[in-house]
């Protein structure tokens, strides 16, 4: 009957008010009822769920990696609670989002080739690993230009021990003479260039921020829980035992993490059985928490985590008459890097600053002098960069490891669940899938199991053996 | 293959405004809104729906494999020259004329098993489903000349990065009307030193055709670029006009 098809507001009639109160009515029956969402207490949802079993703290891409690979590797539907704490829902400092976006294999040390290529090849088959049923599918915007390095004669010679391990770990590399490199790069000046080594496959640089998204999609439909908040501390309990020498050593267990709301005195204490420290360039801050580095001096315990946050600069430049389609991205002897972005004639363009000089850190302000130091390198490098602009800057953090510049992956001696993947100094974000699955096959299986990184344990830092990468950008 | 060709238009429906496509997609059917609205309501079916696509993989990497069965007992070029048939696609020794075709059915002519010790000169696998994988096949033909993946939907950037392989002899490379390919990838032809004729035209991902195609004949000066099937007028917003 026509004259009873419902209107705009669902009602029957005309909008009488006994419609509305029989409306209001329903609603309130729905509430009432068992299987709604409604409860008399007030409840804030926004807090972690009370138990978890395993408490990442760090939402950036090593942490979001971490959480998808453990639900990868869960045996069970929901064999693991896994928590992901982020401290900034807008991701202002974190050093995922403010990244160059480079993943490149040209490293000294086999295992950082290693890990390189791995996520090289994840990324390859990112749309198999994390295509979500229903979404769109993930385009890393990754561009195969491939890294150019470039040596002077005083590390000529490091550059060929680096191409070997190189070649014998499996990366496809290739040294180039200074004639083979200004025949395939004529906009370069070869000056004090002896050799250069191009990366010829799995190099480039792609999103990061789509990187993080495809990793946090695919691991909350897999159902991870994600916290906004801060950890602020943890609950331990301790267990103390002397040595033959009478020593006491004090080994600790973390019981309860306290993640505290955003802009609000509210905490929630999670239960948790592992804590992973992903923090990045603050997880030094996150072991103070558990009194790592606070003990006496020569003793395990007064070892810190050498890893602090370290600010560097990007300036994005304009030159019209630049190289094009096929600049690489270029790493000079001197240590001023620059790539292409995009294909309006902008470069992105830093330089890792001296050790003397590193900027202070309690801010992400931009140093605009700092720039004067690069351009003579740069217009030295690459002639057309001598009339350039710079159109605008940015800073992240480094979370730099001050030992030796590589990442630490593993437990701690004496926090007996609090495991550690951070301290990678810059090439966190293209280690991040292979970390991940490393961190995820140390929890769930107990051992590495694909790939050994042994090597990077904190062994090393309490042995005090530093395993220096040479080539570090 | 009815529930096949029914996930795939429901992921379609689901993603209408795709990055590649600027096409408006035309109102889906009943079927496939159905399907979805079930996989959203039901967790079997949503299972259901992602085995299909699991299939869909598993399907692509069988016809991916690396022929080393036959690499070891007949040798690089026959190995090449039957994955290629076996993709239905053609090729053509170095040295002979006729090129060895398989048929819309999948047939071929065997006789290509005589020639042990010719390498493949030109590679015809337009719309196949060669991939990354699949060009493990044809590393060892290092006098290749031809390569046509034209039209090809598994062809992607990361392909395109592997022809370095090929660098000192491809001369012709056709990759037009591959939906996968981005100007990322188009920056690693540059390896290619050797490539006298490249074919870009119609590559649905490409947002600025005009701006690449002069970029790419900057980047390799002794090629020639053909980039047809764009449309190069402009734009205009006519909101901005009024008021």
């Amino acid at each position: 009957c026509s004259a009873l098809r419902p209107n705009r507001n669902n009602n029957i009639f005309l909008n009488t008010d006994l419609e509305n109160q029989f409306k209001a009515f329903r609603e309130k029956a729905a509430d009432a009822m068992p299987g709604s969402d409604w409860t008399p207490f007030e409840k804030n949802r926004s807090l972690p769920p009370e138990r978890a079993d395993i408490v990442i703290v760090g939402g950036g891409v090593v942490g979001w990696s971490i959480a998808y690979w453990l639900k990868q590797k869960e045996m069970i539907r929901d064999g693991v609670r896994v928590l992901v704490v982020e401290r900034d829902p807008t991701y202002s400092q974190a050093s995922t989002v403010l990244s160059a976006g480079g993943i490149r294999q040209q490293f000294s040390l086999p295992e950082n080739i290693h890990l390189s290529m791995i996520s090289a090849d994840f990324m390859r088959n990112i749309n198999e690993h994390l295509s979500v049923l229903n979404e769109d599918p993930v385009d890393l915007q990754f561009n195969h230009s491939g890294y150019l390095f470039l040596a002077s004669e005083k590390v000529a010679h490091i550059m060929e021990e680096n191409y070997r391990t190189q070649r014998y770990a499996g990366a496809k590399v290739s040294l180039l003479s200074t004639t083979q490199l200004k025949e395939k790069c004529p906009w370069i000046n070869t000056d004090g260039v002896v050799l250069a080594s191009y990366g010829l496959e799995n190099e480039g640089w792609f999103d990061p921020w789509m990187l993080l998204n495809a990793f946090r999609r695919k691991a909350i439909s897999m159902g991870v829980y994600q916290c906004f908040g801060e950890v602020t501390g943890f609950r331990y309990t301790t267990n103390t035992m002397t040595t033959a020498e009478g020593d006491t050593v004090d080994f600790r267990r973390i019981k309860y993490a306290n993640v505290q709301m955003p802009n609000s005195l509210e905490y929630q204490p999670v239960e948790c059985a592992i804590v992973v420290n992903a923090a990045g360039a603050f997880s030094g801050k996150v072991a103070e928490m558990m009194g790592i580095g606070l003990g006496l001096k020569d003793t395990i315990a007064g070892i810190p985590l050498p890893v602090e946050p370290r600010k560097r600069f990007i300036y994005v430049v304009h030159c019209p008459n630049g190289p094009g389609l096929d600049t690489p991205f270029l790493v000079d002897y001197s240590g001023v890097y620059f790539r292409r972005e995009g294909l309006g004639g902008n470069y992105i363009a830093g330089m890792s600053p001296e050790e003397e000089e590193e900027p202070e850190t309690n801010n992400l302000e931009v140093d605009h002098q700092f720039f004067q130091k690069i351009w003579p390198h740069l217009a030295h490098r690459v002639p057309a960069f001598e009339c350039l602009k710079v159109t605008s800057a940015w800073a992240g953090f480094y979370d730099y490891n001050t030992f030796d510049q590589n990442g630490i992956v593993g437990m701690h001696p004496l926090v007996n669940n609090m495991f550690f993947a951070t301290g990678f100094s810059g090439h966190g974000l293209q280690h991040s899938p292979a970390v991940g699955r490393a961190m995820a096959e140390l929890i769930l299986d107990g051992g590495f199991k694909t790939l050994d990184l042994s090597a990077f344990s904190f062994k090393r830092i309490m042995t005090k053996e530093p395993m220096l990468e040479r080539n570090i950008v | 293959m009815l529930m096949q060709r029914s996930c795939r238009q429901v992921t379609l429906l689901a993603a209408p405004s795709r990055y590649w496509s600027s096409i408006p997609v035309a109102p889906p059917s009943l079927q496939p809104r159905l399907l979805l609205f079930l996989s959203q309501r039901f967790h079997d079916i949503e299972t259901i729906l992602s085995w299909s696509s699991w299939f869909k993989n598993r399907g692509l990497r069988q016809k991916n494999f690396f022929y080393g069965y036959t690499q070891q007992n007949y040798g690089d070029n026959i190995a090449a020259a039957y994955y290629i048939l076996s993709l239905k696609g053609g090729f053509r020794f170095a040295g002979q004329s006729e090129w060895f075709r398989s048929d819309r059915r999948g047939k071929f002519n065997w006789d290509f098993m005589n020639h042990r010790d010719t390498s493949i000169e030109e590679v015809d696998v337009s719309n196949t489903l060669i991939n990354y994988t699949g060009l493990e096949n044809l590393v060892k033909q290092r006098g290749l000349c031809t390569l046509s993946v034209s039209g090809c939907a598994e062809v992607d950037d990361w392909f395109l990065s592997r022809l370095h392989i090929f660098q000192d002899t491809l001369e012709e490379l056709d990759i037009s009307n591959c939906p996968r390919i981005s100007v990322g990838g188009l920056a690693a032809l540059q390896k290619l030193r050797g490539l006298r004729r490249l074919d870009v035209s119609s590559l649905p991902r490409l947002q600025n055709p005009g701006l690449v195609a002069i970029l790419l004949e900057e980047m390799l000066p002794h090629c020639h670029v053909t980039a047809i099937g764009y449309d190069h007028s402009l734009i205009y917003s006519h909101t901005q006009t009024d008021g």
